[in-house]
């Protein structure tokens, strides 16, 4: 049984513009996504696709304006709001992206003390920093003070002593050298090892696959294809999804090439495929409505033309 | 550690040295343009220190006068005069109430003390207390009301409150005395601390009930901020709502801009003070002011202004220090 089923999800933000009049910003249009214990997914998608929304529609901490559909489902049974406020922070535990989500005048380590539930707090925070190597002086120390790698550390520990069962990690933008970024995944592996479910949300498709076992790459606020690992070879022939080959292929170590055009902004996305404008092989059914995800060779695509 | 802390200390005496400095400039500043001013302000001083008497002050009384009190002299070497007066520690003797400035000003500023201390911390408590309320309740009628009454206040001229105040509760109600600091007709020795106090909370009352407009309006902003912000969302992440939330995040980030606001609101709340106490003939500093000025007292005049330079002055500071000493990133240490 999946630990995490998300289903048709639109996330939609109702905001007022001049004279009062309701404008509706369309964020995620019927994402869908499976997560099972002891499992990392990437979700692979550029700055603006919902990779965050997503992760904040799970633990429901979207804003008040947002208006959510589709059906969420954790452990079998529907995560509704109430559920939420329950499991956020003891079942299901957030890698924020980036130091600012520390409270500024809060010392670390008393913040990392409040995300543990069931234990003693000052011990589980002494033997985290120890295990994480942060220094026993960083207890008294504030968010400003700490290093990128040490911010990063920080709040993956503050995940781990939460004893939460899916983590979702917002990887930061880039900007971490490659080190810190090598630590944090090998975090993830263990975690996944000790059998949590993982999602990582990261802009990198080199990094994910290192360590994920399947990746979900999203565009434009929707699941575009999740396929596993080891379908990433090559010039990616047995990738499903014109836009994820079309990643494959922008890697360094690849082609290197970049794909031309931009992602739609929320309020313009096309009528039909989201993809179809930047899409080579686009053809006229492509822009009349948009594909539903379907199961192809052990992954999910959305392309009506995918094989 | 030791050698951040040796830092820090460094840096606050320099903040502390250039603070000294603008001070000082400050009010050689003020001094002179206050100066200027009653120099140039139709009021004739000896008119004003002879009063009603005038009539009867030949030419050669008034040359004696002006002698006295070195009228005769260039106004720059008035200024100068009363400068380096001032700079020794006296503020000159006051023209109306023939007494030295610096025991009219010492004796009025404990009275107002009293009135401004009681509606500094009612207006504080209050207001801040509001402002919580409202950001928590945020665009229910809980919040539209408080808003409401704050605009409705902000705008409300401090003398006018005091009437309506005086109106209903000392002339209809009889509750509390018109005016003063102290029941008329009675003797020094013969005033209580109650008969002190029943005097005081009506013009209390007048600065508090506008004062915590200005502070649940920057509270409430503060907060809703602060509740916007990504450490809030991180929390709730984490599990954190309701009181739990407020009291770990909401407080702890809006207490210190509460505070430093609170110190550094000393300007309005003397300048609504000298207007309470004129509408409730309360014997404070504003009195006094209100007093030098439509009489032409020019040193109790220059003295007051001073004192209330200073008194705010201190308020500013005190408002910086706090920050500097109580919030960590201000404390000058470098990441580790
Ligand atoms: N409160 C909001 N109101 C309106 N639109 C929003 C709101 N929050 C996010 N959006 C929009 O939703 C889209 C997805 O945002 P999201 O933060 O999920 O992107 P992301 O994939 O996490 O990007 P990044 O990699 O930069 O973190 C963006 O286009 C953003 O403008
Ligand atoms: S549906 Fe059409 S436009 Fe969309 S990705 Fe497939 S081929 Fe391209
Ligand atoms: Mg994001």
């Amino acid at each position: 049984m999946p630990i995490l089923e998300v289903q048709d999800l639109s996330v939609s933000f109702v905001q007022y513009t001049k004279g009062l009049r309701q404008k509706k910003v369309q964020a995620i249009t019927s994402l869908d996504i499976t997560m099972h214990e002891g499992e990392i997914l990437a979700v692979v998608g550029s700055s603006g696709s919902g990779k965050s929304l997503l992760a904040h529609a799970i633990l429901g901490i979207l804003p008040s304006n947002a208006r959510v559909s589709g059906t969420i489902n954790y452990s079998g049974d529907e995560l509704t709001p109430v559920r939420q406020a329950s499991l956020r922070g003891r079942e299901i535990a957030l890698v924020p992206q980036s130091v600012n989500y520390l409270d500024p005048l809060m010392s670390v380590g008393a913040q990392v003390r409040t995300s543990v539930h069931n234990d003693n707090p000052v011990e589980v925070q002494k033997k985290i920093f120890e295990r994480y190597h942060l220094d026993p002086d960083l207890d008294k120390k504030y968010p400003f003070q700490l290093s990128g790698g040490m911010a990063r550390r920080t709040l993956v520990s503050m995940a781990m002593v939460s004893g939460a069962k899916l983590i979702i990690a917002d990887e930061p933008t880039p900007g971490l050298d490659s080190i810190v970024i090598k630590e944090a995944l090998s975090n993830f592996r263990e975690l996944a090892d000790h059998g949590c479910a993982v999602m990582m949300i990261t802009h990198d498709l080199g990094s994910a696959l290192q360590i994920a076992d399947k990746i979900a790459i999203f565009y434009a606020g929707t699941t575009v294809e999740v396929a596993p690992v080891k379908d990433f070879f090559g010039r990616g022939e047995k990738l499903r999804h014109p836009y994820t080959k079309a990643l494959w292929r922008a890697l360094p170590q690849n082609e290197f090439v970049p794909i031309p055009g931009s992602q739609p902004l929320p309020n313009t996305l096309p009528s039909g495929c989201l993809f179809e404008p930047r899409c080579e092989t686009a053809t006229r059914e492509c822009s009349l409505k948009q594909p539903k995800i379907q199961e192809i060779r052990g992954g999910m695509v959305r392309c009506i033309h995918a094989t | 550690m030791n050698r951040l802390k040796g830092e820090f200390s460094k840096s606050l005496l320099t903040f502390l040295v250039m603070k000294g400095i603008r001070m000082v400039s400050l009010l050689f500043a003020i001094c002179l343009v206050s100066f200027i001013l009653v120099k140039s302000s139709p009021i004739d001083p000896i008119q004003a220190y002879v009063g009603a008497d005038m009539m009867r002050v030949s030419p050669e009384q008034r040359e004696n006068i002006a002698e006295y009190w070195g009228l005769d002299k260039p106004a720059i070497e008035q200024f100068f005069h009363w400068g380096s007066a001032v700079a020794g520690g006296d503020l000159g003797t006051s023209m109306i109430f023939r007494q030295p400035v610096a025991d009219i000003i010492h004796e009025r500023f404990f009275s107002s003390l009293a009135l401004m201390s009681t509606a500094w911390v009612l207006s504080g408590i209050f207001g801040f207390a509001m402002g919580v309320v409202a950001a928590m309740k945020k665009d229910t009628w809980v919040d539209q009301f408080i808003k409401w009454y704050c605009y409705t206040l902000a705008s409300t001229p401090t003398f006018w409150m005091g009437l309506l105040l005086l109106m209903i509760f000392a002339v209809w109600l009889g509750w509390f005395p018109v005016g003063m600091g102290v029941p008329v007709g009675v003797i020094a020795e013969d005033v209580t601390i109650g008969d002190r106090v029943l005097h005081l909370i009506l013009p209390a009352l007048t600065l508090s009930i506008i004062g915590v407009a200005n502070i649940a309006l920057h509270t409430r902003q503060k907060l809703i901020d602060v509740l916007a912000s990504d450490y809030v969302l991180f929390a709730k992440a984490r599990g954190e709502r309701g009181f739990i939330l407020f009291w770990r995040h909401g407080l702890r980030n809006i207490a210190l801009p509460a505070v430093t606001l609170q110190f550094a609101s000393f300007s309005e709340l003397f300048g609504g003070a000298i207007l309470a106490e004129q509408v409730f003939s309360y014997p404070g500093l504003g009195e006094a002011t209100v007093e030098a000025g439509l009489r032409g007292d020019v040193p109790l005049l220059l003295g007051l202004v001073l004192f209330s330079a200073l008194f705010v002055f201190a308020g500013n500071l005190i408002a910086d220090l706090i920050y500097r000493v109580i919030d960590p990133r201000m404390k000058g240490a470098k990441s580790v």
